[in-house]
């Protein structure tokens, strides 16, 4: 399925491209979205593990930490296993690439962080769940820690063929299903009133 | 599609192919003009549209993925902003309208309110309220209301006429039967009885049933903010655009941004400088111009086009170009239910209340409104904007209520007046340029006391309904300055007297006799903020008269 939208819309951009319709105007806007989009099929296509292209494996394993401290795993998947962290690289060489500086340097004191929090260890995902807890508490109020949670929102909840929301366990989470038709009665209340009215 | 050349003098440029100069367009070449539409924004198609909250909704404050598809895009038009002319204005995404072919019909959440007849004449109702620009219009319901009737019968709006006591008379009833009840609308119903209210079923721009060579609504649910894959909603991309297409004398012109309406020695438009979408400059000569921009851009528009005849603008003698901006006001309340609504399935709104639609000077101001139900969110949205304000921001608690709460969650939307005032006001930004080195449009907006007091007082309302709809949690966002707007009006309002307006009461231009404006600019008071009906009813009676009076030669040739 995840394949299949971005199929769709690669089609749908040829063929406006070759009827001359409108295409000043896609060529113009549409290959960002297209770029993140085919990024994130190859990798599907592949059959391998995705390829990060803006992150180190180190790097990625650190995004992927605080992703999974704003979205926790437990019974029910979280950021994790949404795989957002494929998001998070693929927007930051798509769409939000002016992004990447914020997230080099946000990294970089993260690091000093937790080197201060103890000694022992230079990373952020080696600390403790309650050291991470800590660290995190103490920039929720930066841009950095900002710009990760909104990307981890986002790659937890968009479109599977940006990368993220694998499975769709970020829609199943909070029990959205994407579908072309709906037939009512949609929920509980509704529901009730057709029975009364009958 | 017809195409004309540049040099071809066309009967009727039409700028702006949004909710207004759709209509205008389709009637003009219906009656026989040839007609040529310059939109600034693409023309995309329903195989455009996609339930893709990412590309299409926009989610950060500065530019989505790059760039808006179907609204203004900030990164290309900035617009810069302040609360009183004493202070410099900044860069602000402030502005939103619709950029595309259809304009703002296209991503509306299709509410489709008909203005009640005291809208027309709140000044001589009420009396004079200081320090605003509160005034009649030169126009009564009964002048427009054949012109809601065909808006409605023409594109397709479903509704229940009768219900609502407060609704105004009409000639005919809605050609379609109302939406299916969703839970949000029960909600409100059952609220909205105990507190001894009247909800009715929600008049909407989109179908119910198929009608005119169209398919009915498919509730599939990615309505407001999202063009429509079915072509349901009855936007003018939908509707008045294939048949001024089929007309063979209409051209739809996308990607074209007007830069300057130019003007004869003898002080009539001839024709309009745009440029295309590689940005190279083209002229395009017309008989008569029909400028539909919206209440931004039309102003922005008349300002940008001065000449030795016209030294303070296009059409500006009065000096009120771009003066009595007005701006959607409203509340929004939020609650949890115990129960799943599932409101992301089918339209945004099924039910309504305009109890509180009518000004009561009991209340001690000026101002009323209307309440509407919905879900004003999709899955991303929901969890940046969406959660009760006191839910962790990350972590367990964030995922739990984020989990619990999608499908429990419905919002109480109230859509209030807003006072004209001559201090707010659109106008050329001195410094700051937009993509194509032209003028940004400077915003000034503070909103009046009054206008304040009407929004708190729907606030309260709204609680009170979420109270009665047995809600467990409910929270009010914050009533403070706005810092954004859509539904742009009042900056060319409509007039008798050429000193205290911009057009007269057919939206012919005061000071240019083959110039005329209609859109969102032309109000001259807000109503209750859901203006598309009314925009769209006032290019029909435009364009009717536009047409009789160019037929009988009056308008084309000069005199």
């Amino acid at each position: 399925m995840t394949m299949n939208i971005g199929e769709a819309s690669r089609r749908q951009f040829l063929l406006h491209s070759v009827s001359g319709l409108s295409s000043a105007w896609l060529a113009l806007r549409w290959p960002a979205i297209l770029a993140a989009q085919e990024h994130a099929q190859r990798a599907e296509a592949s059959g391998h593990p995705a390829q990060f292209q803006f992150f180190s494996p180190e790097d990625a394993v650190e995004v992927e930490a605080i992703a999974a401290q704003i979205i926790p795993s437990g019974d029910i998947p979280g950021a994790q296993e949404a795989r957002v962290i494929y998001f998070i690289d693929r927007v930051l060489v798509t769409f939000d690439r002016d992004k990447q500086p914020a997230y080099t340097q946000g990294l970089k004191d993260l690091r000093q962080r937790a080197q201060v929090l103890s000694p022992t260890v230079n990373r952020f995902s080696s600390l403790t769940p309650a050291q991470q807890i800590q660290v995190l508490t103490a920039i929720e109020k930066t841009d950095f820690f900002e710009l990760v949670r909104l990307h981890t929102i986002m790659g937890f909840l968009a479109k599977p063929g940006y990368g993220g929301n694998h499975d769709q366990v970020g829609w199943k989470l909070i029990g959205f299903e994407d579908r072309m038709t709906y037939a009512p009665p949609f929920g509980y209340y509704d529901r009730e009133f057709g029975k009364n009215q009958k | 599609m017809v195409r004309y050349e540049d040099k071809t003098q066309v009967d009727f440029l039409v700028i702006g192919g949004g909710g207004a100069g759709a209509i205008v367009a389709k009637e003009l070449s219906a009656a026989g003009f040839q007609v040529v539409i310059l939109e600034q924004g693409p023309y995309l198609h329903e195989g455009d549209f996609e339930h893709d909250e990412l590309k299409f909704k926009n989610l950060y404050a500065s530019p989505a993925i790059g760039h808006e598809v179907l609204t203004s895009d900030h990164a290309l038009q900035p617009n810069t902003f302040r609360k009183s002319e004493n202070e410099k204005a900044v860069f602000t995404p402030y502005l939103e309208y619709g950029r595309c072919v259809g304009g703002g019909t296209v991503h509306f959440t299709a509410n489709y309110w008909r203005f009640h007849e005291i809208d027309f004449h709140e000044r001589s109702t009420w009396g004079e309220l200081r320090d605003t620009g509160l005034a009649d219009w030169p126009i009564s319901y009964a002048d427009l209301e054949p012109y809601y009737t065909k808006a409605e019968w023409e594109l397709g709006i479903s509704g229940s006429a009768g219900v609502n006591p407060f609704d105004p008379p009409r000639s005919k009833p809605y050609p379609l039967p109302p939406m299916a009840i969703k839970s949000s609308g029960v909600l409100l119903e059952q609220g909205a009885h105990k507190l001894g209210w009247h909800p009715y079923p929600a008049p909407l721009a989109i179908l119910t049933q198929p009608y005119k060579g169209r398919t009915a609504c498919a509730k599939c649910g990615f309505c407001e903010y999202f063009g429509c894959e079915w072509g349901a909603k009855s936007s003018t991309l939908a509707t008045v655009i294939p048949m001024a297409e089929k007309t063979g004398r209409c051209e739809i012109r996308a990607n074209s941004y007007v830069r300057k309406i130019s003007s004869d020695m003898r002080g009539r438009v001839d024709g309009v400088i745009y440029f295309d979408a590689k940005k190279q400059e083209h002229f395009q000569s017309a008989k008569a111009v029909v400028v539909c921009c919206n209440g931004a851009e039309t102003p922005r528009l008349l300002l940008m086009s001065k000449s030795n005849l016209f030294p303070q603008g296009l059409a500006n003698s009065s000096g009120l170009v771009g003066k009595y901006f007005m701006i959607d006001l409203g509340s929004l309340c939020q609650g949890t239910f115990e129960q799943p609504l599932n409101e992301y399935k089918g339209v945004r709104v099924t039910r309504v209340v305009q109890d509180f639609y009518d000004s009561d000077p009991k209340r001690g101001f000026f101002g009323g409104g209307g309440i509407d139900t919905r879900f004003d969110f999709y899955p991303i949205s929901f969890a940046l904007n969406g959660l009760p304000p006191d839910t962790p921001r990350w972590g367990e608690g964030f995922k739990n209520t984020l989990m619990r709460n999608f499908n429990r969650t419905m919002t109480v939307f109230s859509h209030t007046t807003c006072l004209p005032l001559e201090s707010n006001s659109i106008s050329l930004d001195p410094e700051v340029k937009d993509a194509w080195g032209l003028p940004a449009i400077r915003v000034t907006y503070k909103s009046h006391p009054n206008d304040f007091s009407t929004m708190k007082f729907f606030s309260e309302r709204s609680m009170e309904l979420l109270d009665a709809a047995g809600a467990l949690s409910k929270w009010a966002l914050p009533i403070e300055d706005t810092t954004s707007a859509g539904h742009l009006m009042g900056t060319c309002r409509l007039g008798d007297d050429s000193k205290n307006s911009v057009v007269n009461k057919y939206h012919r231009a005061h000071d240019v006799p083959n110039l005329f404006i209609v859109d969102g600019s032309s109000f001259v008071t807000s109503g209750r903020n859901q203006p598309t009906c009314t925009i769209q009813a006032l290019a029909y009676r435009a364009a009717d008269h536009i047409s009789r009076t160019a037929k009988s030669g009056g308008i084309l040739s000069p005199v």
